[in-house]
């Protein structure tokens, strides 16, 4: 095979179409990588729906059950509050974290003295894993650890308990440093859709007497409806794949209390060998997390168009 | 009026940067505590002493230098063939007209965005059976994989906008398309691939999943989960716990402020694409 160069890049006209012939080279650029995807993501993700469908312990072959995993999974209290806490985790977690990162962007947005350095100090625990953040809060929530002495030193010592071996607390405290970390990253997000925004818009919305609260409203919102639909993607994608930090924290317990879907599924596949019922689990999540993925999709597809 | 909204704004962010950056140094000074005085005072109290010995206690009984071999190991390789391999596709992609070619990026765009729950049991069989169960080639396999189509998507965005012209010129000069891949597109794409590689870099160093999922001997174990494991070694060493924890945020830390203008350009990138 000789090696023919093909010439035909796409054109701003995108009228003319000259020979279609392509490159082996170029057949391999896209197919190399497409196979590794396939390999691991593609060709996986189709056997998991299939072993969401059999029992299996990992070292028999699995059995085909047909949809008996799905009807245990009605009857599963573990299952219903680890879906319920996923539920109390996308709007806890997803929504004060746009709320939170898109108040900081508004306080931040304006370059003026000491911006650079408070938005640096948000941003900072994006970078740590979150085991990392995990073990910093870890001492903050320590029997006579930062949580205590505060409240302590206020005066509150009777709200003072176990806060992550408390069934009652354990959710809530494993949410709190999933904010913390989140909220720098979505502030990021939405300065850079801020700063897209043609001043003159504000400046004509000003000369019409709108004030501060009005401008927002009409103008800087809608003008960020594409940051939106990503940040919204995001938030509810990375809600749904929330592990580390349950998984560093408490492990799901205690009793449940702070399990998820993701952290279930681990548990149940990886500990307790019910790989079936833990793909079932998984095919829930996937279904929660299609009408976003879809969403997204749509949305690229429309820009590649 | 201006100069006391102007204190109000400094006084809250300042207070709310503690907030953020208190939590952070109370573990790195905790590093430097011995355990008698976090043993008397508790880990809430102020620090009567220094040492810089739980470094070392986490640096070779702990294992980290260890688990930090492995993190490297895996993490260099990982995103220079992930952002290779995306590469050569997104400029496929982008710059030819390849039949079905939307269909394939958005394809493996949509790989990216499943939920990795649905690959977790899979890809732990995938590689018992071809036997890179528990080795770092799994884990660099299975990274790259999963990564690949949300770079090839967003690198494809970022060729697609570059003028047509200069791979004109170049076809004309004679140049053959791996020359216009390599001594072309990929320097133009060099902001992209900055960005790409600094973001990448955090999100592989930092994973945790799949490394508990492909892995299962202690000694193969890069930093993240290593830690885990640390904090059981040393239950209630709280000095030693937080120098561990110290040396794993480092490397990340390093290249976000080598790379922080490319660092947050990356976050955006994926962002408003």
């Amino acid at each position: 095979m000789t090696a023919t160069i093909s010439t035909t890049p796409v054109t701003p006209t995108r009228r003319r179409r000259r020979s279609a012939r392509l490159s082996p080279l170029l057949v391999a650029f896209v197919l190399v990588p497409f196979a590794v995807e396939s390999v691991w993501v593609f060709w996986p993700a189709l056997q998991g729906f299939w072993f969401s469908l059999t029992r299996w312990d990992g070292m028999s072959p699995p059995t085909f059950v047909g949809v008996d995993n799905y009807v245990e999974m009605a009857g599963d209290a573990t299952f219903r509050g680890a879906l319920l806490n996923t539920v109390i985790w996308l709007v806890l977690f997803g929504g004060l974290s746009v709320l939170g990162g898109f108040g900081m962007a508004l306080v931040l947005q304006k370059e003026r003295r000491g911006v650079g350095f408070y938005r640096a100090a948000l941003f900072t625990p994006v970078v740590f894993s979150l085991v990392v953040t995990a073990l910093v809060w870890r001492v903050f929530y320590q029997p006579d650890g930062i949580a205590d002495t505060l409240l302590r030193a206020v005066g509150l010592e009777h709200l003072i308990r176990p806060w992550l071996a408390d069934p009652q607390t354990a959710l809530y405290a494993v949410i709190l440093p999933a904010l913390w970390r989140q909220i720098g990253y979505v502030m990021v997000l939405f300065l850079a859709g801020l700063k897209a925004i043609d001043p003159a818009l504000h400046e004509a919305a000003r000369m019409d007497g709108a004030n501060a609260w009005q401008r927002l409203r009409h103008v800087t919102i809608p003008q960020l409806k594409g940051v939106n639909a990503v940040v919204l993607s995001v938030i509810v994608i990375d809600s749904l794949r929330s592990f580390d930090i349950v998984w560093s924290l408490t492990k799901g317990g205690p009793y449940h209390s702070s399990e998820l879907l993701s952290t279930y599924m681990y548990s149940t596949a990886f500990q307790s060998l019910r790989l079936g019922y833990a793909s079932a689990i998984a095919v829930v999540i996937f279904v929660l997390a299609l009408a976003v993925i879809l969403g997204y999709l749509v949305r690229a597809f429309r820009e590649e168009a | 009026m201006n100069k006391l909204r102007t204190g109000t704004f400094h006084t809250g962010m300042i207070l709310l940067s503690l907030l953020w950056l208190g939590p952070v140094l109370w573990v790195v000074v905790m590093s430097t505590r011995s355990f008698d005085d976090i043993a008397a005072h508790g880990v809430g109290s102020l620090p009567r002493s220094f040492t810089l010995d739980t470094y070392r206690q986490a640096w070779t009984d702990g294992g980290e230098l260890r688990a930090l071999i492995n993190s490297m190991l895996v993490t260099v390789p990982s995103v220079a063939l992930s952002l290779g391999l995306a590469a050569m596709a997104a400029f496929a992609l982008s710059r030819f007209r390849i039949p079905g070619r939307r269909t394939i990026l958005l394809l493996m765009l949509a790989g990216n965005l499943l939920p990795p729950q649905i690959l977790l049991i899979p890809v732990a069989k995938f590689s018992e059976l071809t036997g890179l169960y528990d080795t770092l080639w799994a884990l660099i396999a299975v990274q790259v994989g999963f990564g690949l189509g949300f770079y090839t998507f967003v690198l494809h965005g970022f060729m697609r906008d570059l003028p047509g012209e200069i791979q004109e010129a170049a076809t004309i000069d004679g140049a053959g398309t791996a020359q216009i891949f390599t001594r072309v597109m990929l320097p133009l794409t060099r902001p992209a691939l900055a960005a790409l590689g600094a973001l990448s870099f955090t999100w592989i160093f930092n994973d945790l999943l799949w490394a508990i999922t492909v892995l299962r001997t202690d000694d193969n174990m890069p930093v993240t989960p290593a830690l885990l494991a640390l904090q059981g070694q040393f239950v209630s060493s709280w000095n030693v716990i937080a120098a561990g924890t110290v040396i794993a945020a480092v490397p990340t830390v390093a290249v976000f402020l080598r790379f922080q203008r490319h660092f947050v350009s990356g976050l955006a990138l994926g962002a408003v694409k």
